[in-house]
Order: C-alpha cells, then structure tokens, then sequence
C-alpha cells in the first residue's frame, strides 16, 4: 500500500527527478574538461529536457497528488511546465555561441540551467508552503550564479551581488508571511490551509498582515511596483541569454505560484489583496512604460518592457476566473515566445557584453540584415500588442477577461499604457528601417541560432495567426486546475 | 451564400504578392509584380461590381469560416451596396500607386512595393469584414506598412511624422477595442457585426461606447482637434503614401461611423449628433481657412481634407436621407479627388522638388497637359456642377440646413472658402508669368502618368455627369442604414 503510494509520487515527479538527474549528469562531465564540451553539455541538456518533457505531457491533464498532497500534476502544472522547457532549451540553445564568445565555456553552466529549472518546475507543482519556498529558492539561487557567470566583468558580478541581497531579502518576507499563515491554520499544506481559512474572518489583523507579507514576497519575485527596483540593474547586468531566461522562465514559474495562491487555495483571502493588486498593477503599467520610453540600453528598456508586461498579467489576475487564469497563461506562452526571440537577436547582435548593448546596434539592420531586421520587427510588433501577432491575441484576451467581469476602467487604463509602451518598440522598428547603420557587423548566425529564430518566430505568428490551438490549450488547463 | 470566395481572394492576392516580392532580385520585376497584381486585383473587384446584385441591401459574396471559437471571432466577409464602392475605390488607386511611385521611388524598391501590396490586402479586408475583431486586426495592422512607407521613404521629418501618425492612430484605435468588448458582451458574446446592429443596448452604454468609438474614428477621419497628425504625415509621406492617406484612410474613419456608430448605437449617436455637427462645422471652417493661408502645397491638400471631410461627417449626422446619401457619395468623391491632387502634386514635385506655391507660376505653358487634370481635379474638388464633386457637396449642405443654419451657412463658408484657395493655387502655379523653382527643366507628362490620371479623371466626370448607376447600388444599402439609424429612436 504505502508502496504503490511511493511510487506513484516518484512517478509525479519523474520529470524534476529526470531534470536533476540529467543535471548532476552534466556537472559531473563538466569536471573532465574535453574539447568541444560545450555543445555536447548543451546537447545533453536538451535530450534531458525533451525526457522531461515527454514525461510531462504523458502525466496529462488530470489532477494527481502525491508526496501526501505536497506535489500535484494538474492541467496548470503540466501547462506551465511545458512552457518551462520550451524557455529553457531556447536558452539553451541561445547560449552555445554567446559562452563561446565571451569565452567562459564553462560546463557548469548548463548544470545549473538545469537547476534553475527544476526548482521552477517544483514552484508549478508544489501545493506546499514549504515546497514551494524550496523549489523558489533552488531557482533563485542557481539564477544568482547565473548572474555573476561572467566572473571577469565587473557589471555581472555587480548584478549578481545585487540580485543574491535583494533576492534573500524578499525571500525571507516571503518565509516570514508563510509562518504567519503555519501559526494561523496550523498547517502549511495549501488543501487544508484553503479549508481553514474558509472559516476565517478576512478582518483578522493577523490574518491582513500575513497576506501582505506574502503579497509583498509574490510581487518581488514578479516584479511588480513597486518592488522592481532590483530589475532593471540585474537583467542589464545578467548575460544576455540568463537576462532572457529570467524574463520567461523566471516570470513564469512566480506567476504560475502566483495564480496557485492567490486564485485557487488561498482564494478566501481575495478580499484582503484585491485592492492591493489593483494599485500595484496599474503602478506597475505606468513604471514599466514610461521608464521604458528614456531608456538607452536595449537590455534595461527589455527589462522595464518586462515589468509593464507584468502589470499586464496583474490585471488577467485580476480578472480571475477560468477566463482571466487562461488570459495569463497564454500571456505567458506567447510572452516567452516573443521575448526571448528578441534575446536571441540581442544576442546576435552584441558580440561582447563590455559594449553595452546600446539600442543603436539595431542601427540600418534593415539594410545589412533584411531577414533579420523583418524577424525584429515582428518581435517587436507582437511586444507591442499590434494585431495579427501573438501578442496582440495575449493582451486582447487579458482585456476580454478584464470586460468580462466589468472591470472596463482598468481595461481603458491597461490600453492607454500599451499605446505609451508602443512608442518604445517603434523607436528600435526606427532605428532599423529609418537610420544608417553605425558599424555594419558581421552577423552570424549559428545553426542553433537560427532554430531558436524559427521556433520562436513561428510561435509568435502562429499563436497571432492561429490562436484557437494554444487558447483552447491554455482554457482547458484552466478548467482542469479550477476543477 | 458560400460561392466563390471571390473576396477572400481581393484580399489574399495582395498578401501572397507582399510575401514574394521581397525575395525578387531586380527591382524592375518587384515593379511589374506590384503592378500587374494590383491591376488583378481591381479587374476583380470591377468584376465584383458588376455581378453585385443592386436590388437588395444584403451583404453580398459572404464568406464565413470559424477563427477562434471559443471567444467567437470568425472570418467572416461580405460587401453592401456602400463598401463594394471602397473596395473599387482601393483597388483603383492600389496601381495607380505603383505608378506613380515608379520613378519616384528608387531606394529599396522592393520594400516599398511590399508595403504598397500589404496595404492594399488589408485596406480591402477592412471594407469586406463582417466580424468586428477581423475588422479590427485589419485596421490596426494597416498602421505598419503606412509607418514604414511614411518612415522610410517620407521627406526630411519622415521619422517624427511616422511616430505622430503611428501614436495618434493606435491610441484612438485601443479603445475603439474596449468599445467593441462592450458591446460583445452585451450582444450574446458574439463578434459579428450583423448580429451586433440587430442588437440593442442600454442608452448609458451606448453612450460609453459611442465615446470610445469616436476617438477612434475622430482620429481617422481626423476631425478637429485630433487633426495635428494629418498635415505632418501628408506633407512627409511619399506620393503613394499621401494618394492612400487621403483616398482611403481618411474614409475608413467615416466607414467606422457609418458602419458601426449610426446603426448600433443610434440612441448615442442622435444624442450626440449636435456636438458631431458642431464639431464638422468647425472641421470645414478651420480647415479651410488654414488652408487659405498655406505655403506648402501639400499642406495645403491636407488641410483642405479636413474640410472635405467635415462635409462628410456633417452629412452623417444629420440623420437625413440625403445628408446620408451626399456623405458617402462625398466619401467615395473625395477619396477619387483628392487622391488625384495627391498623385498631381507628386508629378510636378518629381520634376522641380519644390512644394512652395509660390515658387510656381506659368507651368501652364510649359506642361499643358498637366494644367489641364490638374485644372479638372482642382474643380472637381471645388465641387463644380458636372463634376464628380458637386452632388455630394450639395446633398449635405441641403441636410445641413434642415438641421441647423448655423450648420448649413458655415458648410457655405468653407465651400466658398474651397473655391477661394483652389483657385488661388490655380491661378499661382499655372497662370502668370513663368517660373519654376530652380533650374528645374519640366516636360509634359509621359504616357505612364497619364495611365495613373486618366481613370481619376473618367470617374470624376462619370460620377459628376452620369451618377445613376453609383447611386443604383448605393440606394437600397443606404435605405436600410437610415432604417437602422431610426429604429431605435420610434420603438424605446
């Protein structure tokens, strides 16, 4: 009996155990410095990953528990993590050329990639204060490594230091929120912590405070204002691929905790947050665009597009429901899509991180580069929420959401910042097609480049396009997880 | 009616040219794709004309396929008796485009004709859609080809008018979507348009939702105040460029009211229509006199839109049978006239690469042939009876007068306005003594760019002469808007 019950849990977790399997793997053959590791590091990475993958997706759709109602594989979990690894082995994928050229082809490299994901894949899955917080630090803490991979430039270890201070800081609100919610309902397990605070009154002063704790930690790790301040200096800081992997992966595995807690199990505590939410989402469009528009180093413009788009998810929170739950997840598919497609050109196009990476290396792309500069363009279209690409799908599903349940002023005011965040994906669309080119570089773009183009290319356009596959996807997880 | 999908293909000929052209290697070719497929694409749509059915107001060649199920966005197209002249009217000016961009235009020739053929697939899908979501996408993608064509290829302050189009346009069109959500929810959760003018809604909610539209379409058409953009796009714009702006962009803001503002909200739109005539009686009074006073005389065609249109959104407002009837003829007239000065200002600008009015005089003498279109569009636009102009003009000023005479006399003025300044660009370029800026050495027109002019000028005689068979197809679709426009008001 209490074997079946052990395996079924290892089964759950086949795909954390594969992913930490295969990263030990990869740590380990990094110790034997060979010749053109580093593609075969990736490469193992990647089957990794895919293992991880097929696991998941023959898991499916119907809730499962296991580890005694401590992990669970349900539709949000399994949606969530295929968009995990899809953010990862782009990353992946994106790294190879840039490691090489920043010449720190360090194996470790991919293991802790690995790492990374399998905390995010544990964040998805935990229905567990406790193993959350674990699965959120072993993200966290490979990520601050990350960082400060490159160890001889003094901007990544600055943003690593940074990250590691600001990150613990928000991590320890975080565990101080949850321990108030253990000495509340007695019981870290979010089922029987959801049943307890069904009898709860919402004017508790105890019960306010631990929420806001524990809404304070949850808009750290999303960068909500006003508690982005550690972003914009970390993304510009972080490697261009790590920066990317954050922005996706990283915003995925916060939201998908956030959409667990705040949405299903702790969903008695609505009344306590949802003001709170609402100011924090419209502060976080408002920061998030305007500061965009002065910036001059694409990766810090990225960053703060980045939190606007957070603001954007906010409000699909906000919304709540099976409709403004499945709004937030397709966001986010299409948001990895999309983002981490434009890595991949910043990536290209900065050869050295000490450059800068200034905006005006998209100077004249249009004439050097026309594929390229077309490939941007479209990137930088669906960013902007312009119709057919995938994003305008994303943020027009977070605004039906928004209508739907008769929030029409937050609507009116998420449209307004999205016409003002426009102006900054122009002024790069400008610079491409409207400027002289600074310094014709020599673009080469790598095979495992050009997959990542495609893939991500062909996600963009297709969930503009076609959108009724993903949205219909990301609607039945929804249901499966508020069933 | 699931026949031929004859529009799917006006729409997707286009598209599928602006997917090949870019990889042509000879700029010549790119050229002749351009041309020959626009040229296809306005047979077909002469085509769709003449096997249009006048006799009924029922949307005509429908198309209908699911998108997204489950939020109810379909494909969804068909054409009235009103948008089967748009899509002739674009389709009309998509080749005379290329043409007159043909030398004009020798920087990334290619690119240019790409964008010229993804306008023009999503300008006819504008006019053809049936689904308000579809309709929006269209209407909104239309900004990135028109950013690019004005950025790229635009004068020495292409870039900021590229913005300032861009910006304007996307802000006004945002909320034009919350508007849209509005009313979805409202009607059933569904997207199609027939089925949202069978609807009725709250008077509070058409009054919100009349609001969000009209910033949209306000934008487009553009009505003063929000009319900053169009001078500045008009005069950075290459030819091409400017001839689509004022042919067909400017209308689309019109359409929207017509489309969506009159019938499906036409408890909002009659409470509004004092202020819509206040402000189009403004529109052709300050529009017009700013055009007296221009230099430029781009800025000059630009201003003089916004008095034009003016008429046109005065017309719809005034809920007359033939205020209606004048604004969409006007519209139609309009797009035809002023996209015709356009393409004339372009000629001359190509031989003397000035747009000062005053640097011109005498031309006359040395271009006859151009004195002569040129003269016919000047009239034309000046509403001269026997030409194209003159019934629409009249149409709405007659409704003008029913409604109000302050309306109907500052409809006067800015006619009276419009002869003034036409006549004075005239009598300044053409007439007079000889003068043309710099050592410019001028020569009539050739036979390419008599092509691009003629037909603007058939149809403004055409129309001006022989309207019956424009009005034929217009009536019933036209008889059925001003049920719409009413119904709501007699049964509460």
């Amino acid at each position: 009996m209490d074997l079946t019950r052990i395996m079924v849990s290892v089964l759950l977790s086949g795909p954390e155990i594969i992913v930490i399997l295969g990263a030990c793997v990869v740590l380990m053959l990094s110790l034997v410095p060979r010749p053109g590791q580093g593609g075969l590091l990736a490469g193992l990475s990647l089957v990794m990953i895919a293992l991880a993958a097929g696991m998941s997706a023959t898991l499916g759709h119907t809730p499962q528990s296991g580890y005694q109602g401590m992990f669970v594989v349900d539709g949000i979990a399994t949606y969530f993590k295929l968009l995990l690894y899809l953010g990862t082995a782009l990353t992946v994928l994106i790294s190879g050329g840039y490691l090489g050229a920043e010449n720190t082809d360090k194996g470790e490299y991919y293991a802790l990639l690995l790492f990374a994901l399998c905390g995010a894949m544990i964040m998805v899955s935990g229905t567990d204060l406790l193993i959350i917080y674990i699965g959120l630090e072993l993200q966290a803490l490979a990520i601050y490594v990350l960082v400060g991979f490159l160890t001889t430039n003094a901007r990544s270890n600055e943003a690593a230091l940074k990250y590691v201070i600001l990150g613990a800081f928000s991590s320890g609100l975080l565990l101080f929120g949850l321990s108030m919610f253990y000495g509340l309902t007695g019981t870290t397990q979010l089922s029987a912590m959801a049943l307890a605070l069904g009898t709860a009154d919402a004017g508790d002063p105890l019960l306010v405070l631990a929420t806001l704790f524990l809404l304070v930690g949850l808009l750290f790790k999303v960068g909500a204002v006003p508690f982005h301040m550690w972003l914009p200096d970390i993304y510009e800081g972080a490697p261009s691929p790590v920066t990317g992997l954050m922005s996706t992966v990283g915003k995925v595995a916060a939201f998908a905790v956030v959409l667990r807690l705040l949405l299903h199990d702790l969903s008695a505590l609505t009344p306590i947050w949802h003001d709170i939410v609402v100011i924090a989402a419209v502060l976080t469009m408002a920061v998030g665009s305007l500061a965009a528009l002065v910036q001059t180093n694409i990766k810090r413009m990225l960053a703060y597009s980045s939190i606007a788009h957070g603001g954007f998810l906010l409000l699909g929170l906000l919304a709540g429901g099976s409709d403004g739950q499945a709004s937030v997840m397709f966001y986010l598919l299409v948001f990895t899509f999309m983002n981490l497609g434009l890595f991949a050109v910043i990536v290209l196009l900065n050869q050295g991180a000490d450059r800068g990476e200034p905006i005006w290396d998209f100077s004249g792309l249009a004439k050097t580069h026309p594929g390229l500069a077309l490939i941007t363009l479209i990137f930088l279209l669906s960013l902007a929420g312009i119709p057919p690409t995938g994003g305008f799908f994303a943020k027009f599903y977070v605004l039906v959401a928004l209508v739907e349940t008769g929030q029409v002023a937050l609507a009116v005011i998420a449209v307004l910042f999205s016409a003002v965040s426009a102006w900054f994906y122009l002024r790069i669309i400008m610079l491409m097609y409207m400027d002289e080119t600074a310094h014709p570089a020599q673009v080469l773009v790598a095979p495992a480049m050009r997959v990542v183009l495609a893939v991500t290319l062909i996600g963009t356009v297709l969930t503009g396009g076609l959108p009724a596959m993903f949205l219909d996807a990301a609607q039945a997880a929804a249901r499966a997880g508020l069933g | 009616m699931m026949g031929f999908p004859v529009l799917s293909l006006l729409i997707l000929l286009p598209a599928a040219a602006a997917l090949v052209v870019p990889f042509l290697r000879s700029t010549q070719a790119a050229r002749w794709v351009a041309l020959i497929v626009l040229l296809a694409d306005f047979l077909l749509a002469v085509w769709v004309l003449i096997s249009f059915d006048a006799s009924t107001a029922a949307m005509q060649f429908g198309e209908h396929y699911a998108w997204v199920p489950s939020l109810g966005i379909s494909y969804r197209l068909g054409v009235d008796g009103i948008s089967v002249w748009f899509v002739l009217l674009t389709t009309l000016l998509g080749w005379i485009c290329v043409l007159a961009s043909w030398t004009s235009i020798t920087t990334r020739v290619a690119e240019f004709m790409t964008c010229l053929l993804a306008m023009q697939s999503l300008m006819v899908g504008v006019f053809c859609a049936l689904d308000m979501i579809l309709f929006y996408i269209l209407w909104e993608a239309m900004l990135v080809p028109m950013y690019l064509m004005i950025g790229i290829w635009g004068g020495a302050n292409r870039v900021y008018a590229a913005f300032k189009f861009f910006l304007y346009t996307l802000a006004g069109s945002l909320l034009f979507l919350i508007g849209i959500l509005l009313l979805y929810f409202n009607a059933g959760q569904t997207f199609d348009m027939l089925a949202l003018m069978e609807a009725r809604y709250p008077v509070n909610l058409q009054i919100w939702v009349f609001l969000a539209f009209l910033v949209a379409f306000a934008v487009k058409v553009p009505m003063v105040p929000l009319h900053t953009w169009l001078p500045d796009a008009h005069v950075q714009a290459p030819t091409a460029g400017s001839i689509i702006l004022a042919g067909v962009l400017l209308k689309m803001g019109a359409y929207g009211f017509l489309r969506f503002s009159l019938p499906m909200l036409p408890d909002a739109a009659h409470y509004f229509a004092p202020l819509m005539i206040a402000l189009s009686a403004v529109a052709i009074v300050y529009g017009g006199f700013l055009a007296l006073v221009q230099r430029d005389i781009k800025k000059l065609i630009a201003y003089s839109s916004v008095s034009h249109m003016g008429f046109i959104t005065l017309g719809l407002f005034t809920f007359d049978t033939m205020g209606l009837s004048g604004a969409v003829i006007q519209m139609f007239n309009h797009g035809i006239t002023t996209g015709a000065l356009f393409l004339c200002v372009g000629l001359i600008y190509e031989r003397t690469h000035s747009r000062e009015i005053a640097s011109y005089g005498g031309l006359i003498k040395a271009v006859p042939l151009f004195g002569i279109l040129f003269a016919g569009f000047l009239l034309a636009s000046m509403a001269v009876p026997g030409l194209n102009g003159f019934i629409g003009e009249l149409l709405v000023l007659a409704a003008a007068f029913g409604v109000s005479s302050w309306a109907g006399a500052a409809g006067v003025l800015g006619a009276l306005t419009g002869a003034a300044y036409l006549l004075g660009v005239y009598r300044q370029m053409l007439l007079g003594p000889t003068a043309a800026p710099g050592d410019a050495i001028l020569w009539d027109l050739n036979q390419r760019e008599l092509i691009c002019a003629l037909p603007l000028l058939m149809f403004v005689v055409w129309f001006g002469l022989y309207p019956k068979p424009f009005l034929n197809i217009l009536q019933p679709s036209l008889d059925h808007l001003m049920i719409q426009t009413t119904l709501s008001v007699v049964t509460p």
